[in-house]
């Protein structure tokens, strides 16, 4: 395996090497013009000719957020795959422009905290060398399509969602008549069986299907969203063909601009307009709108389906038949080694390969958050292990997707020498955090810090695998961008009279069976929160039955248990 | 308020007419949906051209019918974050085979003006005293775009258009 060394492989065009997007002339061409145009707007803000509010949009299309103590920009990392080189840029840029750290986040991007704004053009041109941008990561626009970390990997994957995730990025990316929606929009798009997009509280969901055929077609859910009205989806299709993709996006998008709520920011996702209407008036709506489009205008070309699709190669696989052999003796052998490649890894559809998770959920460290160290050294990782190719997940981790099982052990030993291999992928230390009120100026509590003190609670690992699977969900407000709603333990800071306090909710799902957690009672103080999480944590252990994880039980033995036990010791 | 077509500026040959002002008899006139739905029996006869403008909250099936009446549809945006308008011009444009000129007015940013006429629209009323340099530089700006509009971009690559706007 050859080993590239910065730009060199971003140049090299489309190759085998990474299956991943490659940009041409006409995507670098565009690029450059966005970012003269951003340099452009912050001139003419800051020569006072743009007001703060007519900036702010526009800033806010770039990925340039105002937060408490700094900018904050939001690169998007599209559908959460990066290539190796692209990663040491952002090194690169968080050195520079920021403090030496990037956060990852929910919605696979990286988000640098500490950006000065008559800086923020200049990082955005770094980025833009490496085929990077912060393009709608904010703003009331379509935001970064995201996807299955697993993507083009999955051994259970029955279609490659990320072709059509870049076909969506492209035609979204800006597009002139969705650019200024009620309210940001967000898609979401797999193509194995397992939900690992969480496509049901997606503004738009989509499930990409095999038809019978041998055609690709797509399942389509709307209405789906967290924040203040958390609500799952509605089921628009069982059935849309390929090539009335794009048309049909179209036609949900049109309908959602010309009717969504606009008076009040509360009320302006397209949940709240599918809610109102009623599912059935809303999917009238859209197949009419859907029926009237000119459709020779919008067909999807399978030419450009195909040629998307190349991009997408597999990368030059071994033939590695005896490698599962290998991968057992050694994690027979080194027990360390056999809870990391139990946890954090993922099965591959290419025999012989795994996909290796790198957890950036270390005890007491901040959920999604990786230095320029890192970011370098696992960018290296990636060339010499995974055809220079890393994802990032929605659960603020990073994926190897293509490791050899022969090199797995190598891989771990690597990731353990960076402090990257802690095994608890799944486990209720991989929680997921906002920023909080650490950053974020729309916050109410802290998320990080709660994180850190839950993290180190449940630091015995031997705790943590005998819990099981369970996801731990931490938003600072209730916009809830720690996915809270679909915790199967959610906690939402609130603020009561200036105090941080905590509700809990219990039950939420994100997957195949999605679920909006449910409220367990009256929220507790900064001081008593990780105690509440214990205690639901032990009412489960007490309660499940053999082999059950914390949903099971949960969805069995109902919300009082769970209640009795934190509100009698309350 | 100047006009803008194509990034340069133009005369406005429409006058505006309150809803409660006769409409002159040899000038093309631009009046309010409401009148054009109140009086839409009385101007079946009217020889010169008519323009109606309407809020972004007005849907563009509402007006469709009166399509073949006028020459000029003006669109209000009441703030540059309210993006109902490029919908409507879009809708006007491909769903109801409307072929006239198609006007945007009120709050509006030159950052938008490529949208705008990726939408279908062929003139805007800029606020009085805009830098029209910075206008004309909007159009000029982009080349490359990644999804059909009303302009006639051709396709560059997959989904690629070349942009010629200004």
């Amino acid at each position: 395996m050859d080993i590239v060394e910065g730009h060199a492989a971003l140049n090299a065009g489309v190759s085998t090497r990474a299956g991943i997007y490659h940009y041409d002339e006409y995507d670098r061409e565009f690029l450059r013009e966005r970012v003269a145009e951003f340099r452009g707007q912050v001139g003419r803000r800051l020569a006072g000719a743009l007001t703060e509010d007519e900036f702010k949009p526009l800033r806010l299309m770039n990925g340039l957020y105002l937060q408490l103590h700094a900018y904050m920009l939001r690169c998007a990392i599209p559908y959460g795959v990066l290539s190796s080189a692209q990663m040491r840029q952002f090194a690169h840029v968080a050195r520079v422009y920021d403090r030496g750290f990037g956060h990852f986040t929910t919605r696979q991007n990286l988000q640098f905290n500490w950006i000065k704004l008559e800086e923020a053009p200049d990082a955005l041109a770094a980025l833009a060398e490496a085929d990077l941008h912060a393009l709608q990561t904010s703003g009331n626009c379509i935001r970064n399509v995201t996807t299955d970390e697993f993507a083009g990997a999955a051994a259970d994957e029955l279609v490659d969602p990320r072709v059509y995730a870049e076909i969506l990025r492209q035609w979204s990316t800006l597009h002139p008549e969705f650019s200024f929606l009620p309210r940001k929009f967000k898609i979401a798009i797999t193509g194995a069986p397992t939900d690992r997009a969480a496509i049901q509280v997606h503004d738009i969901g989509l499930l990409a299907k095999p038809g019978p055929a041998g055609d690709v077609g797509f399942e389509v859910w709307a209405g789906g969203g967290l924040g203040r009205v958390p609500i799952i989806g509605t089921k628009l299709r069982d059935w849309l063909s390929e090539r009335d993709f794009l048309g049909y996006m179209e036609a949900i998008l049109r309908v959602y601009n010309a009717l969504g709520g606009r008076e009040n920011i509360h009320k302006a996702r397209i949940k709240i307009l599918v809610r109102d209407l009623g599912p059935e008036a809303f999917i009238r709506l859209v197949e009419d709108e859907f029926a009237a489009l000119p459709r020779e205008k919008f067909p999807l070309d399978p030419a450009v389906v195909a040629a998307i699709q190349a991009h997408f190669a597999a990368p030059a696989f071994a033939d590695l038949p005896h490698a599962g052999t290998d991968l057992a003796l050694r994690t027979a052998e080194n027990s360390p080694f056999a809870d990391w490649v139990a946890h954090n890894t993922h099965p591959h559809k290419q025999p012989g390969y795994i996909s290796a998770i790198i957890s950036l959920k270390p005890i007491g460290g901040i959920p999604g958050d990786a230095t320029a160290d890192q970011m370098d050294a696992i960018a290296d990782l990636a060339d010499r292990y995974s055809f220079d190719e890393v994802r990032v997940t929605h659960y603020q981790n990073l994926v190897l997707p293509h490791v050899r099982q022969d090199e797995l052990f190598d891989v771990w030993h690597a990731l353990r020498g960076l402090g990257l291999a802690t095994p608890n992928i799944g486990t209720v230390t991989d929680i997921i955090a906002c920023p909080g009120l650490d950053y974020c100026s729309l916050a109410n509590a802290r998320a990080i810090p709660v994180a850190q003190l839950l993290s180190e609670r449940f630091a015995d690992l031997r705790r943590q695998y005998d819990i099981g699977p369970i996801t731990l969900n931490i938003s600072g407000c209730i916009n809830a961008c720690g996915h809270h709603h679909v915790g199967a333990i959610g906690i939402l800071g609130v603020d009561k009279k200036g105090e941080e306090f905590y509700q809990l909710t219990l039950g939420g799902s994100a997957g195949n069976d999605a679920a909006i957690g449910e409220i367990i009672g009256p929220a507790v103080p900064y001081d008593a929160v990780v105690d509440a999480v214990e205690t639901v944590v032990k009412t489960y252990v007490a309660q499940r039955r053999p082999g059950e994880a914390f949903l099971q039980t949960y969805r069995r033995i109902g919300m009082a248990p769970f209640k009795d036990a934190l509100y009698a010791t309350a | 308020m100047p006009l803008l077509e194509k990034g340069v500026p133009v005369e406005d040959r429409f006058v505006q007419v309150a809803d409660d002002a006769p409409l002159p008899a040899d000038s093309p006139a631009v009046i309010s949906f409401a009148r054009l739905q109140r009086d839409a029996d009385a101007l079946a006869g009217r020889n010169v051209p008519l323009g109606v403008q309407m809020a972004s909250a007005t849907q563009a099936r509402d007006i469709a019918p009166f399509l073949d009446r006028v020459a000029l549809v003006v669109i209000e945006f009441p703030k540059f974050r309210d993006g109902r308008g490029f919908t409507i011009a879009r809708t006007l444009r491909e769903r109801f085979g409307y072929a006239g000129e198609l006007r945007a007015c009120g709050h509006i940013l030159p950052d938008q003006y490529e949208f705008l006429v990726r939408c279908g629209f062929t003139s805007v009323a800029v606020p009085e005293g805009a830098d029209l340099g910075v206008w004309a530089a909007a159009l000029d700006r982009f080349h490359v775009a990644y999804q059909a509009g009303m302009d006639a971009a051709p396709v560059i690559s997959g989904l690629r258009r070349r942009l010629a706007l200004g």
